[in-house]
């Protein structure tokens, strides 16, 4: 019994670790967009990330072939949502960095322009997720993405550097 | 611009510079959810633990109060000697 639980939790341990080498790169970028940070300093999305994978970690055994990215996502995404829910207007707490992308954006336009763009989720289970109407989660969408082409007066057009994201 | 090119180009827009992994990221995880994981299972423990004990507790209590033994008759006096 006990041997059991060892070398099950050493299998874990193992297949973890290869699922975080290679999936928390991609999780990070997309938690610094949520928060609006900047990528060197980030505090609240790596918070954001470990939450995320220590959930994923801690129900890896009950996954039964379902996919630990799409988990840790969802954690992600379900997680910032409440918590951009209760720091609405909060001091300080939740003030996008001006030089981020997604700086411009309300925490909701953010959440939804990078789950459907930069994570490409299909609109319905955006929809699902987040407990939205599919044709709101459309129109959040494209008010985003046009004032994010399009910024309002006042506000610095994004810069659109040649440089080639590696991909 | 119509929307494919839109979302392209916002796409391009979020992907630039990817933020640097910490190398402490894993160390952070691997404690917060054995942590995790070790709470959920003294959890169960303590529910089943409780779940013994009740059912331990209401079977004593059915032996010693046996409540399907019918009460004697608290009206009729016992009718006897005839």
């Amino acid at each position: 019994m006990r041997q059991r639980q060892v070398s099950q939790g050493a299998r874990r341990a193992r297949e973890f670790e290869a699922f975080v080498a290679g999936a928390a790169g991609r999780l990070l970028h997309a938690a610094t967009l949520l928060t609006a940070e900047l990528p060197e300093d980030n505090p609240r999305a790596r918070r954001l990330l470990t939450h995320a994978l220590a959930h994923t970690y801690a129900c890896w055994d009950r996954l039964r072939g379902e996919d630990p990215y799409d988990r840790a996502r969802q954690y992600l995404a379900t997680r910032f949502a409440r918590a951009a829910w209760h720091q609405y207007g909060g001091f300080g707490r939740s003030r996008p960095h001006p030089d981020s992308a997604l700086a411009g954006l309300a925490p909701q336009e953010r959440l939804i322009l990078v789950l459907r763009l930069y994570e490409g989720v299909a609109e319905e289970q955006t929809a699902a997720l987040l407990g939205l109407p599919v044709d709101r989660v459309r129109s959040i969408c494209d008010r985003a993405t046009t004032s994010l082409l399009h910024p309002a007066p006042g506000r610095p057009a994004p810069v659109i550097s040649a440089k080639v994201a590696p991909s | 611009m119509n929307r494919p090119e839109r979302e392209a180009t916002v796409r391009r827009l979020m992907e630039r510079e990817p933020p640097p992994v910490p190398p402490e990221l894993y160390a952070d995880v691997m404690r917060r959810g054995a942590r995790m994981l070790r709470r959920r299972r003294i959890v169960r423990r303590l529910m089943w633990l409780l779940l013994c004990a009740a059912t331990v507790a209401f079977v004593v209590w059915a032996l010693t109060a046996r409540p399907w033994v019918e009460p004697p008759s608290q009206t009729t006096p016992p009718y006897t000697g005839w």
